[in-house]
């Protein structure tokens, strides 16, 4: 990556002046950058030539923070990573303290969370929809999405009492039984969506405007892919059937039949076309999961206290980004040794180099938007 | 064929303004006119913090276990007793609660073993000063005062 660093101006300078190349910033206030993300940006008139990413603007710490804190009380920092998908990020924790302790969940807590989690895939996918096309140009969709959105965030109102910062998953299960009306408002988001995803694709999908910013821009080829650690969405528009719910199912996603969407060419719209696809395929999910919700505790075996014995564990799970990796060490005390997080939009903003070179500054906005980056999970 | 007639009449541009003009119907309309009109909360919300007393003796039901202050991930509950030599328990004394730092992630609800302190669906914790995020055992008891907007 040595070729892509820029070096600083003053050095610049005099080769700028020979040469028609311009150095130009882009962020880290600017609407489409999807929060605090500077990219420095080599252009030859319109041409990218490189970019250059400088990111920690929103970096908190999080990782250091959970070293003093106790496992239970670090849940809810996980949440304000990936504020847009909390609820994953809930999960994520939650399973790999899960996986130390040898804790065992029951089968009805494992379907609200599977409910829960891909809500938040409808939730989080409808928000890059909406400011992903926003940053294009089309206005009307955000507006739309964020309807749809709200109707997500008022289950998770009415489940756990937060909307977007949700702490929805305790260790070893759930804090809170579903209300009355849980299945019903699952189901009738479901259909809702249904029918809502077909306004989408009359507004975007047909619109020549948005075929033509969108097909043959930011492509991603599948051996790129692979090589940049690139995952979720990205790599399955690439053509590459990877989906961590099907390649090493947890939480009981075995059960559950969905399919994979893919597509060829892994550029912006065959992102597009995979992450509204995936809409449908969490709305497959959900109902066959409310339907056959299993009745029983929701708390498995967990003390008071948590104090996994000494070790390490790692578990990844598909957040509507990518592989959402946690990895505890332990060395049993009440305090985690030491958390990493392997946030996918970090993994995926890598690879924003390769898909941005040769192509026009306008697409890069639209190549920002497609990787669907969150600035508080990548600076953590 | 089909393409060109899509290029000169411009029907999926057309297509899409008819979905955004299919959406304008005033019954639509999901803005919520906020100080107005004030949205209900859910049941679990988890806003502004209270403890609770006794409905007839209105003596607190904290018993200073001091659980709910260790369960806080930031530490911002204060929670003083003094052993009463009557009755051989703790009397709480004062109990202080820092909401400018509180994320309300209701850790400090669950730890609570009688039920006392509580989360409630009060949402509107604006004050002037920083000062006033600092809530002391009165406050917490008798919830902030009700704001009224006048506009």
């Amino acid at each position: 990556m040595a070729e892509t660093t820029l070096a600083p101006p003053e050095v610049q300078a005099e080769t700028l002046l020979d040469s028609n190349e311009l150095v130009l910033n882009m962020g880290p206030q600017h609407p489409s950058t999807h929060g605090v993300l500077r990219v420095i940006l080599k252009l030859d008139g319109e041409t990218v030539l490189g970019t250059d990413c400088v990111i920690g603007y929103l970096h908190r710490g999080v990782e250091k923070i959970a070293e003093n804190r106790t496992f239970q009380q670090f849940a809810p920092y996980v949440d304000r990573m990936d504020y847009v998908a909390a609820v994953s990020n809930g999960l994520g924790y939650c399973m790999a303290v899960e996986k130390l302790l040898d804790a065992e969940v029951p089968p009805r807590a494992q379907a609200v969370r599977v409910i829960l989690t891909e809500l938040n895939r409808i939730a989080s996918h409808l928000l890059w929809l909406g400011t992903h096309a926003l940053d294009i140009g089309a206005i009307t969709p955000v507006f739309l999405c964020f309807r749809e959105r709200e109707e997500v965030l008022k289950i998770f109102e009415n489940y756990c009492g937060a909307r977007l910062t949700t702490h929805a998953f305790r260790i070893g299960g759930l804090q809170y039984e579903t209300y009355d009306t849980f299945e019903k408002q699952c189901l009738d988001l479901c259909d809702l969506m249904e029918q809502k995803l077909k306004e989408y694709h009359d507004l975007l999908t047909g619109n020549r405007i948005w075929v033509r910013r969108t097909k043959g821009v930011g492509i991603l080829n599948a051996a790129d892919c692979k090589d940049y650690g690139v995952t979720g969405p990205l790599i399955r528009a690439a053509g590459i059937e990877w989906d961590l719910r099907k390649a090493q199912p947890y939480c009981g996603y075995e059960n559950y039949d969905f399919d994979i969407p893919t597509a060829e060419t892994g550029d912006t719209f065959d992102r597009y076309m995979v992450r509204m696809e995936e809409m449908v395929q969490s709305c497959r999910i959900i109902r066959q999961a409310v339907d056959a919700l299993p009745e029983g505790p929701i708390k498995g075996k967990v003390g008071k206290v948590i104090k996994p014995p000494p070790g390490e564990a790692y578990v990844s799970i598909e957040a509507p980004k990518g592989e959402l990796g946690y990895y505890i060490v332990s060395d049993g005390s009440l305090n985690p040794y030491r958390v990493r997080v392997r946030p996918p939009s970090f993994v995926n903003l890598g690879a924003l180099d390769k898909m941005c070179r040769g192509s026009l500054v306008a697409d890069v906005v639209a190549i920002i938007g497609t990787i669907d980056i969150v600035l508080g999970e990548v600076d953590r | 064929m089909a393409n060109l007639i899509n290029t000169f009449l411009l029907t999926d541009l057309l297509k899409g303004l008819w979905t955004t003009f299919k959406n304008q119907k005033p019954s639509k309309v999901v803005t919520e006119q906020y100080p107005l009109n004030r949205p209900p909360v859910a049941e679990r919300y988890r806003g502004a913090p209270r403890l609770n007393t006794h409905p007839e003796t209105s003596e607190t039901l904290c018993i200073s276990c001091n659980l709910c202050a260790l369960a806080c991930p930031e530490q911002l509950i204060v929670v003083t007793s003094e052993r009463n030599p009557e009755t051989k328990r703790k009397d709480l004394t004062t109990f202080t609660y820092d909401v400018s730092r509180c994320m309300f992630c209701g850790l400090c609800e669950d730890a609570c073993p009688v039920d006392a302190l509580e989360l409630t669906q009060d949402f509107e914790l604006a004050t002037y000063t920083r000062e006033g995020q600092i809530w002391d055992r009165q406050m917490l008891e008798e919830g902030p005062l009700p704001v009224r907007y006048t506009h």
